[in-house]
């Protein structure tokens, strides 16, 4: 299912281009891209006890229910974790190295079972720190997918 | 009933190590027969005498690896699953069956030709490796959550591995100075062992002046890439005192992981909080020192599955040697040199000897248990092996003179 190469314009430094042009999803994950398409982030929220789900699983592994909801998320949070791409490990990389690419707790959810890794963006790359505050911003591929990324939310919003 | 101290491995046998895609015109066929072939001879034993595969990753086929080398009847055929998490444990899987009369004589091994593929970057060409979660190999060839994983950036498992990285330094302000005092303490053991890969003296300098990869993870923070095969030959305790060298006993070996570990460090990254910064091999330590009735400070030499540097801190952690969170300090004041308190793989591992996926360490716990290895512990009665930091299961071995 490999679509490598996907077709993104001219690299810009910092941000990954996406390896993908359309999400492949099926029933499970589709609401989740139907909703990054209108600027939306949203989590899959168990409806017993209200553990969030990212990607989404048919079963909440906290309390074992079957029965979830898509919820908005205020598409804030966290960096967890986050390193710095120095090195190109493909030649058109080059011109995008260094990018940061982070584990990101979402507000609105309880951390681990809901985190996202994305490239964190519009920021220069040794300025982000785990601990800081970032919100999402999602990179319009095309008209099958919009990728989520964060940037840092500026300092008077920390 | 446990396995603990049932089995015994008396052989060892490896090839010559090369870098990676350098052993070609050999296979993989033909290295793994050549190391099997070699820790039969080791152990005193013969073709005739194998009726077992205790492996891990699937490391070859046993049909047709019996087949060529003549086995006349395969009894015990199984793999540990994911990675090289399983390298310790497949001795420990080798001497379940043994003890469980399913097999007398079982191989355990690796080898290992990366010409035409690298373990170290399989996203790298743009495919999509590492994001699958799939729950069946059968399964996992359109992962519908891929697209969850696929598009941030992160192609290799040295990206994979900075992430915990980064995470422990912010939680512990471990300092990259541990890490280069692993690097730079591996490549002394090496350099003294003429069958190691990087032999040149290497200095904390050299090792600050190298490249940042995947930071906070430089050049020297990575293993390398080899090719080779390494095979350990496992007997029952009762038939190993009668055989040609002295059994290193299988004091106790366990594997697997939190359940929520899963396939934490290469797609996923969920793991709870309280051990996202670790080596994963938090439970099976437990029940591997419960199994063996020993405490950390009874093991005389460690040989750490080290594919990168900070996850020997962890896993000094994790297996008790020092407290969670003080593996970067405990590593500075030296102690995992030959005079510390734990000397930590002292074969050079995988970042100097040679990386085959956690099969020298093994050869390595064997080595100083028989008082024969190149940088020896004086008086090592008691040796751990591990396998990962990866996807569950890791897995753990002591082994006992």
């Amino acid at each position: 299912m490999s679509n490598a190469a996907a077709a993104t314009s001219t690299p810009r430094r910092g941000v990954f281009p996406a390896l993908q042009t359309h999400p492949g999803a099926d029933h499970l994950t589709q609401p989740f891209w139907d909703a990054a398409k209108q600027g939306q982030l949203v989590g899959y929220q168990c409806q017993s006890c209200g553990t969030v789900l990212l990607p989404p699983k048919p079963i909440c592994f906290k309390c074992g229910s079957e029965t979830f909801e898509w919820v908005e998320l205020p598409g804030t949070g966290v960096v967890y974790s986050r390193i710095i791409v120095r090195h190109p490990l493909r030649e058109d990389l080059a011109e995008v190295c260094p990018y940061v690419t982070g584990v990101i707790e979402l507000d609105g959810t309880q951390g681990a079972g809901a985190r996202m890794i994305a490239n964190i963006v519009d920021c220069e790359a040794d300025a982000v720190a785990i601990g800081d505050r970032v919100e999402v911003v999602f990179d319009h591929i095309n008209e099958e997918m919009a990728v989520p990324r964060f940037r840092p939310i500026a300092d008077s919003y920390k | 009933m446990t396995i603990k101290n049932q089995a015994a491995v008396v052989g060892i046998g490896r090839t010559q190590y090369y870098r990676r895609g350098e052993s070609y015109p050999q296979s993989e066929m033909s290295m793994a027969c050549a190391a099997i072939r070699n820790a039969l001879h080791d152990a005193g034993l013969n073709i005739t005498d194998l009726d077992g595969f205790a492996i891990y990753s699937n490391s070859c086929d046993p049909a047709a690896v019996a087949s060529v080398l003549g086995v006349p009847e395969v009894r015990f055929a199984a793999s540990l699953t994911s990675g090289g998490g399983g390298a310790a444990g497949s001795v420990g899987l080798a001497a379940a069956a043994i003890h469980a009369g399913m097999a007398t004589c079982c191989v355990s091994l690796m080898t290992l030709q990366q010409l035409n593929r690298r373990l170290g970057g399989s996203a790298v060409g743009g495919g999509l490796a590492y994001s699958s979660t799939s729950a069946s190999p059968y399964g996992a060839s359109a992962d519908p959550t891929a697209a969850f994983t696929a598009n941030n950036g992160m192609l290799s498992p040295g990206h994979s591995f900075a992430m915990l990285a980064a995470r422990h330094m912010h939680l512990y302000g471990t300092r990259r100075e541990a890490f280069a005092e692993i690097a730079v303490t591996q490549r002394a053991y090496a350099s003294k062992r003429p069958m190691s890969l990087r032999r040149a003296p290497m200095t904390k300098q050299d090792y600050f002046n190298a490249r940042m990869i995947s930071d906070p993870l430089c050049l020297f923070d990575y293993t390398m890439e080899s090719d080779g095969a390494v095979a350990v030959i496992t007997v029952a305790a009762d038939r190993a005192k009668d055989l040609k060298q002295p059994p290193a006993y299988i004091l106790a070996s366990a594997h697997g992981g939190d359940g929520r570990w899963g396939p934490a460090v290469f797609s996923y990254f969920q793991a709870p909080d309280e051990y996202f910064a670790s080596s994963g091999h938090r439970p099976v330590a437990k029940r591997l020192f419960e199994m063996a009735g020993v405490s950390p400070d009874d093991v005389d030499v460690a040989l750490l599955y080290d594919h990168f540097t900070p996850l020997v801190v962890m896993q000094l952690e994790d297996y008790g040697f020092c407290d969670i969170g003080e593996g970067g300090p405990f590593v500075e004041a030296g102690n995992i040199r030959l005079d510390g308190k734990i000397p930590v793989n002292t074969h050079g591992g995988n970042l100097s000897d040679a990386y085959i996926i956690g099969m020298t360490h093994i050869v390595e716990a064997v080595e100083q248990i028989r008082g024969t290895a190149i940088n020896q512990v004086a008086g090592a009665e008691i040796a751990l092996a591990t396998g990962g930091p990866a996807s569950l299961p890791v897995s753990g071995t002591l082994f006992q003179l």
